[in-house]
Order: structure tokens, then sequence, then C-alpha cells
């Protein structure tokens, strides 16, 4: 749990009230005044800044919700999910999940996914500084492909779904007017690039087998070979392209 | 032999692939839609933290769970397999 200065059961104590328990012995008020009324404005204060703080988190979330829909959501996610960490932009990581057994938003089977991207955006922006292979190396990795295994930066993260989170997450930027979005699968590509830019890709469905083996260690001919069981004509220029002209291609092994 | 057969051909288009990306200029068949990445500036300094905000203090608390919202975003344009999400807002 989070460091503190404070005795554990004070600590404790405290996180309880602000969630919604009884004031913690000890909180005290001036003469006159309302105990329950000051806490409450305490209280108030930290649901608020959280709320505020998931919402910057899950912008389309709020969107495809609405306002108020999301203000009230946060509340019971807040008092469920409260922060485990003092690093703010660790938390939300039960959002998707908790949006998936959320049963006032059970109309949005899409949300859930959609928050996935959202939250791997976060990730992808803090992710570590890593060297990426330059040009000449990658060159030379040619003259071994079909030994080689690509470590990719760990910025780059997957979403699969079962809906068209990539055309739902692009209509629901702050610049776009909402516009009818049709029904289709689709799986999300989020990288960080050299310009610090968080785009949302959308991949064809061999190219999501051929990232999803590189993702998961697959040396790159194994790789290839489950996007041809997809695709027999598929191609890997344009994904391999993709990852090295956002230097998220940070070394290739050789596979014994 | 036949594994080196069918392997032979991946290798070259593996080869091709690395070769046309190092010298950036493998943008193939346009499969790929790139949308604008909207950058994340802000992210880490969410709004205000406790106590460094008056927006909140004006109302002594957030609204009780009383379920009586619905889903009234950007949502109802959107199609999925069971028609539109969302919901009408409930009067009252």
């Amino acid at each position: 749990m989070q460091p503190s200065n404070l005795p554990d059961d004070h600590t404790a104590a405290m996180t309880r009230a602000l969630l919604g328990g009884g004031i913690p012995r000890g909180v005290t008020v001036k003469r006159g005044q309302d105990r329950a009324r000051r806490f409450a404005v305490y209280r108030n204060n930290v649901m608020h800044s959280l709320t505020q703080a998931l919402a910057t988190r899950f912008p389309v979330i709020e969107r495809l919700v609405g306002t108020e829909f999301f203000t009230a959501m946060a509340r019971v996610y807040i008092e469920q999910h409260p922060p485990r960490s003092p690093r703010l932009f660790e938390w939300g990581d039960t959002f998707a999940e908790f949006l998936r057994g959320f049963a006032p938003a059970a109309s949005l089977p899409y949300a859930a996914d959609v928050a996935r991207i959202e939250y791997a955006r976060g990730v992808a922006y803090h992710s570590a500084d890593l060297t990426a292979l330059s040009d000449a190396e990658l060159s030379a990795v040619a003259g071994w492909a079909d030994r080689a295994r690509l470590v990719l930066h760990p910025c780059v993260q997957m979403i699969r779904s079962n809906y068209a989170i990539v055309d739902i997450w692009q209509g629901n930027q702050p610049d776009q007017a909402p516009r009818p979005i049709a029904h289709r699968a689709q799986t999300a590509l989020v990288l960080r690039t050299p310009h610090h830019a968080i785009p949302v890709l959308s991949l064809t469905e061999a190219e999501a087998a051929m990232l999803g083996a590189i993702l998961a260690g697959m040396p790159l001919l194994e790789a290839m070979m489950a996007a041809q069981r997809v695709d027999p004509a598929h191609s890997p220029n344009t994904l391999i392209a993709l990852l090295h002209s956002h230097q998220t291609i940070i070394s290739a092994q050789e596979v014994s | 032999m036949s594994i080196l057969s069918k392997t032979l051909p991946l290798t070259a288009s593996l080869a091709t692939a690395l070769t046309l990306a190092a010298a950036g200029v493998a943008h193939a068949d346009g499969e790929m839609e790139k949308c604008y990445g909207v950058s994340m500036a802000g992210q880490n300094d969410c709004a205000a933290g406790p106590g460094t905000t008056c927006a909140g203090t004006s109302t002594m608390d957030y609204q009780g769970n009383a379920w009586k919202y619905v889903p009234a975003g950007t949502c109802a344009t959107i199609e999925t397999p069971n028609g539109m999400g969302s919901l009408e807002p409930i009067a009252g």
C-alpha cells in the first residue's frame, strides 16, 4: 500500500472515511463548527479531484456516456478501486474490467475495450526511454531474418476487440462531431512516436496475428506464418516499416 | 527440405520488409490507417490535487448513489450487434 508517515490505523481510517465511512477518531473542528460538515468538504475535494483524474485518463469514455453519467460512475469506481499507488498515472488499470461488469453501462458493450485503449495510451506515454535499432542495424537483420526475434519497445500494445474500437476512439476525439459508426471487429495498436504522440492505429487481422506473435516473443518466421494462416497474401512490409519508423524495434536476437 | 522450401519465401519476404523499413521506403498498400496522435500533454498533472482546488468545495458532496443516470453521450451514434448504444434518459 501507499507509503506514509502516519500510523497505519489512522491512514486506513482516513481512507475509509474519505470513501464514505465514518469520520475517524481524532478529527476535530473549531468550536461551533459542524464536524461532519467540515469533513464532507474534504471528502468532496478528494472525490472531485479523483473524478477529474479519471476523466482526464478516459476522455472518450466520458464523452460516450456523458458527463453526468461519468461523474456518478466515477464515484462508484473510486469507492471500489481507490488509487493504490501515489503515482496517479498508475491508477485506472482496473477501469476497463470495472466497466465490463458495470450494469448501468451494459448497453455499451464496447466501452471496456475503448477504456483499454485509453489506459494503454497512458502506459505508452510513461513507458521507459529506450534506444531503437538504427537503419543500418535493422538492415543487417535482413541477412539472418530466418533466425531473428524482434524485441519491441514496451510502449507497443495491442488491443483486440469484437467491436469497432479504433473507429469509436477516433470518432470521439475532441475535434470530431458525432457520426454513425458501423459495427465491425477491430484490433488497435497503441504506441509512442519519437515526438511523444500516442497514435491509435487499426491493424488488419493478419497484422494483428503477426504483431501478437512478435509481442509473445516468437521468432519472426513463426510470426510470419501466423499472419499467413490468417491471410496467405499477407505482406509484412507495412507493419515492420511502421514499427521501425516509430523507433519501436529495440533489438533483434538470434533464435538458437 | 520441405520445411526449407516452405520457409524460404517467408524468409525472403521478411528480409525484404526489414530492408525496406531500414531504407524508409515501404509505405506499401496503405492498409494501415494512421490517425492523428493526440498528444498526452498534461497527463501526469491531472487537474489539481486535494486541497489545491476550490472547484469541488461549493457543493457539500457529490450526488448519492441513486442510479437515475443512463449513458447520454455520443454513444447513441454507435452501432452494436444489438442496435444502437444509448438508452433514452429516464424522465424524472
